[in-house]
């Protein structure tokens, strides 16, 4: 307190003899000593900000360029010497499955490239520029209508995840050729194809739509994405109404007793419970004790539901808790019964708080990945799941697998699919801020 | 019927049912409503309930409890001999029986009843429907399986014929009690309120589940590895090669994860705790009303980030960043270039985990802080204190209790956080007090040691419950304190 009674006293001296004798009483330093502080707080302030827009620039400027995927316009000829050199098709249908269509694209580039008589080593460089992802773009282009056998067609097909990273300058070109997957032949092709327009980049939507693929240019989030749609919607069928449910019970009608007590606090600590342990309960009670199937986005929404049940009923209680009183008097007034003062005026009346606080549980269970780990959705799923029981993966878990991967070109699409989950995330919690201002009251 | 099909038809009978009653009601009033004691609203719910509740609750108990009954009955048709060597080799011949029993299914009634040679004749025919069946399979099995089919059929018959007639009953019971002075109402609203209970009782089922699942796959456990080598065992290798040799059994030391743990949290807390309480106080004593508007939810946004995203910025960004900055600073001191911080290390994963967790620090301290009564930072400051001495002085030591439970809550975060370790402090299970090596934790071996094909009979995999259930009662046990703490503190100042 000296310090305190000093400033006063500072204060009254200097008030009573201005320049002549002010004594030092550490005035300065005290002072000092504050902007400092107010410094080290408004640095921390900054930190964190600088911080958030690391991460964010790290993972945009990684990741933009994967929304792009290197292409090439190749004026495919159905072959039929290529691809039915027996013509035998009529009979057995394995023969337009089996055929050799990376054979034809390759011919197409090499035609594309105007090269004459082209040896062995030549055609394997034509032949890896192009993804292997061509095979079954043009089978399936062949299965569909068998009638354009003998024709030429322009077809977009993706070019191979090297060329991909060169066109787009990620591979260091001065390197010398050994040391790179893409060679100097490979670079003069691409160059001479962009510049005539053949090859570009065009808006990757396989990015969207593929599903799991060991090659980067062919692997895609379309699986992980339907997945964790599958998992949202079964959470929100879940955790929205069991958890209003839940919270009406606490805030309406449960008697204060010691079996509310404990439900109360259960609730409170099963919101902190680390994430992975509801993983290890999902394992033990749905799939190894209940039998249903592994990897399957049920499975998943059960226990993400669970998580996000405390979630919703905390965002609940407090929205309820906000309707005043006097509404519920005047119901009970008017001679509804307890049941109608909840459902009629109360719940419509806090319904605006709930979503608020199920669209943020629902963000956080889109972004939840420890759990899903453990149930097996760690999968190479390629196709897409036609029903929850079908093994799928889901956003956070796909990018999980692919900063995994070795291969360089898998960072670029990691940096992608994490910039979707965020998009996801930001509508999601954008819509909860919206309805908040909309809708909120103040009583 | 299929149990899908038996929901629609109980649907339509409780749709029907709840048409019937609200016209039931409205006929009894004769044309003046409020001479009825409930709405015929209420009427019409109360038949639907009757007819729909008890229906649905017979065949949830059938869906379990037949399987189990018909599983049994057809086990004890098996041979002796397999019955004396119960477990696994009795599993293997259900799961036979049970193929071999779809596969019956397709055949039709003509080769069932041409069927009398036993295994070696069916095989061929269900080869045939692309049904392919190991070739270790029984006569007795196929005996087994047409047993199997047959208890499904009638079981899945009698289900459907029960289920309706309950559905039906009720209904009519429920629509002959509807009159002008029925309380309908009541009845309804008093399965609302059981509806209300059982869904609040939910998160306490929640709890139990989470820790009866753990108990009892721990107790498998701890019957092959002794509980005293897992909870103070130095030595983490859990040998997933050599499973079947019994020499091999694999050390799993609790210790060295536990170490790994703690130290990051520890590294995470000394970068979230400074910034994030500075910016706390800032924000709270010093910030505009506009700074704060837009400062505030920014940082929170740090906290709305998936963990997954700052695991993969630690492993591509962070991770690289201060290995080649300590490769830098070695070839400056010492001329060789050799970096002393490894990409994945304690420091990288506690830094990156320590950014996450600012703005929890930062938001609960935040509340604690403008928690602290007016009067005492007036009077503070009226005494002539500079801001900066009311808050340390004054403030700070009022709200020590809120914000050590922050703290606590903040650091439980950081001991269950699993994506970021997994991703960005390495695998080696080691103590060590470097913190620019790599270490583990107990969420990474969870993780290592459930993905993949598993199957839950070696300790191998059920180590990983050990390991939960020691994280689920570490973080507890943190949060009932903190929450406590917190509890008291805003009982002091309310």
């Amino acid at each position: 307190m000296t310090a305190t009674a000093n400033a006063i006293a500072a204060e009254n001296g200097a008030a009573a003899n201005s320049a002549a004798g002010r004594r030092d009483l550490g005035l300065k330093k005290r002072y000092a000593a504050e902007r400092r502080f107010r410094l080290l707080g408004a640095a921390a302030i900054a930190i964190g900000l600088f911080f958030l827009a690391a991460l964010l620039f790290s993972v945009v400027s990684k990741g933009y360029t994967a929304f792009w995927q290197t292409s090439m316009a190749l004026d495919v000829t159905f072959d039929e010497a290529v691809i039915d050199p027996s013509a035998k098709r009529d009979q057995d249908a394995n023969v337009l499955l089996m055929a050799n269509y990376p054979n034809l694209a390759r011919d197409a580039l090499v035609r594309a490239l105007g090269i004459d008589d082209p040896g062995k080593p030549v055609l394997r460089d034509v032949g890896g520029m192009i993804s292997n992802g061509v095979r079954t773009q043009l089978r399936d282009r062949v299965l569909a209508d068998p009638s354009i056998i003998g024709t030429t067609q322009t077809i977009w097909v993706l070019a191979n995840a090297e060329i991909d990273s060169a066109y787009k300058g990620q591979i260091d070109l001065s390197v010398d050729e050994s040391r790179r997957k893409v060679n100097d032949r490979q670079v003069a092709w691409m160059k001479d194809l962009s510049g005539r327009g053949i090859l570009q980049q065009r808006f990757n939507t396989g990015l969207f739509t593929f599903g799991a693929s060991s090659r980067p240019e062919t692997a895609g989030m379309g699986v992980a994405i339907l997945g964790s749609l599958y998992m949202m919607m079964i959470v929100l069928a879940l955790a929205l109404p069991i958890g209003v449910a839940a919270s009406i019970y606490l805030e309406e009608f449960a008697p204060k007793n010691r079996l509310t007590d404990i439900i109360e606090v259960n609730i409170n600590n099963l919101a902190a419970v680390p994430s992975i342990v509801f993983g290890l309960l999902g394992l033990a009670l749905f799939i190894n004790f209940a039998g249903l199937p592994r990897s399957a986005s049920l499975v998943g929404g059960l226990v993400l539901a669970l998580m996000t049940l405390p979630t919703v009923i905390i965002a609940t209680r407090a929205a309820l808790k906000a309707v005043p009183p006097s509404i519920r008097s005047a119901a009970l007034g008017i001679g509804a019964s307890k049941m109608q003062m909840v459902f009629h005026h109360v719940l419509p009346l806090a319904m605006p708080g709930i979503l608020t606080g199920t669209i943020i549980g629902l963000a956080q269970a889109l972004g939840e990945t420890a759990p899903l780990l453990l149930i097996g959705m760690v999968a190479f799923v390629a196709n897409y799941p036609a029903t929850p029981l079908d093994p799928a993966t889901a956003l956070p878990v796909q990018i999980y697998m692919w900063a995994n991967e070795a291969e360089r070109a898998f960072v670029e699409r990691t940096s992608g699919a994490i910039i979707i989950l965020l998009v996801f995330l930001a509508i999601m919690n954008i819509t909860a801020i919206l309805l908040r201002r909309r809708f909120e009251r103040r009583w | 019927m299929s149990a899908f099909n038996i929901i629609l038809t109980v649907s339509a009978i409780a749709l029907a049912g709840y048409v019937l009653g609200i016209r039931r009601a409205r006929k009894a009033a004769g044309g003046n409503l409020s001479r009825l004691h409930s709405l015929p609203g209420y009427a019409g719910a109360y038949v639907l309930i009757g007819s729909a509740l008890p229906a649905l609750l017979l065949l949830a108990a059938w869906l379990v409890s037949a399987p189990i009954l018909v599983e049994n009955s057809v086990r004890s048709t098996f041979p002796d001999s397999v019955r004396a060597e119960g477990g696994a080799t009795e599993n293997l011949a259900m799961g036979m029986v049970h193929s071999i029993g779809d596969g019956l299914r397709l055949l039709s009634d003509r080769e069932r009843t041409q069927l009398t040679a036993g295994f070696v004749q069916l095989r061929p025919m269900l080869a045939d429907k692309g049904i392919a069946l190991a070739s270790s399979g029984e006569d007795y099995m196929v005996v087994a399986a047409q047993k199997l089919v047959q208890l499904q059929d009638s079981s899945r018959f009698w289900m459907t014929i029960a289920v309706l007639a309950v559905s039906l009953l009720g209904a009519v019971l429920a629509l002959s009690r509807i009159a002008l002075r029925f309380r309908a109402r009541n009845s309804v609203e008093r399965v609302m309120l059981g509806a209300l209970i059982a869904a609040s009782t939910i998160a306490i089922l929640t709890t139990v589940g989470i820790f009866l699942s753990m108990v009892s796959e721990t107790g498998r456990f701890f019957a092959s590895v002794p509980p005293m080598e897992f909870f103070f065992g130095t030595v983490w290798d859990p040998r997933f090669a050599a499973a079947d040799d019994p020499n091999a059994a694999g050390q799993f030391g609790l210790i060295p994860l536990l170490a790994g743990t703690l130290y990051i949290a520890l590294v995470a807390m000394l970068v979230a705790v400074p910034i994030g309480l500075y910016a706390a106080i800032y924000m709270a004593e010093y910030a505009s009303k506009r700074l704060r508007a837009t400062a505030k939810p920014l940082l929170e946004v740090l906290a709305g980030i998936p963990t997954i995203v700052y695991g993969f910025f630690a492993l591509v960004t962070i991770g690289p960043l201060f290995r080649d900055f300590s490769a830098q600073i070695a070839g400056l001191a010492t001329g060789s270039y050799h970096n002393f911080i490894q990409a994945q290390s304690v420091l990288t994963a506690g830094f990156v985990m320590g950014i996450m967790l600012i703005p929890f620090v930062s938001s609960l301290s935040d509340d604690i802080i403008t928690q602290v009564p007016r009067a005492m930072r007036d009077g503070s400051l009226g005494l002539g204190a500079t801001r900066s001495e009311t808050v340390r002085r004054v403030i700070l030591p009022a709200a020590l209790p809120g914000i050590v439970g922050a703290l606590l809550l903040t650091a439980s975060r950081a001991i269950g956080e699993t994506m970021i370790v997994v991703l960005a402090a390495g695998v080696a299970a080691r103590l060590s007090i470097n913190p620019f090596e790599p270490m583990t934790t107990v969420t990474v071996k969870i993780v290592n040691q459930l993905t993949g094909d598993l199957e839950f009979t070696s300790p191998q995999t059920l180590v990983a419950f050990a390991l939960g259930i020691s994280l689920f009662f570490i973080t507890l046990g943190l949060n009932v304190y903190a929450l406590y703490v917190v509890r008291k503190y805003r009982e002091q100042y309310e």
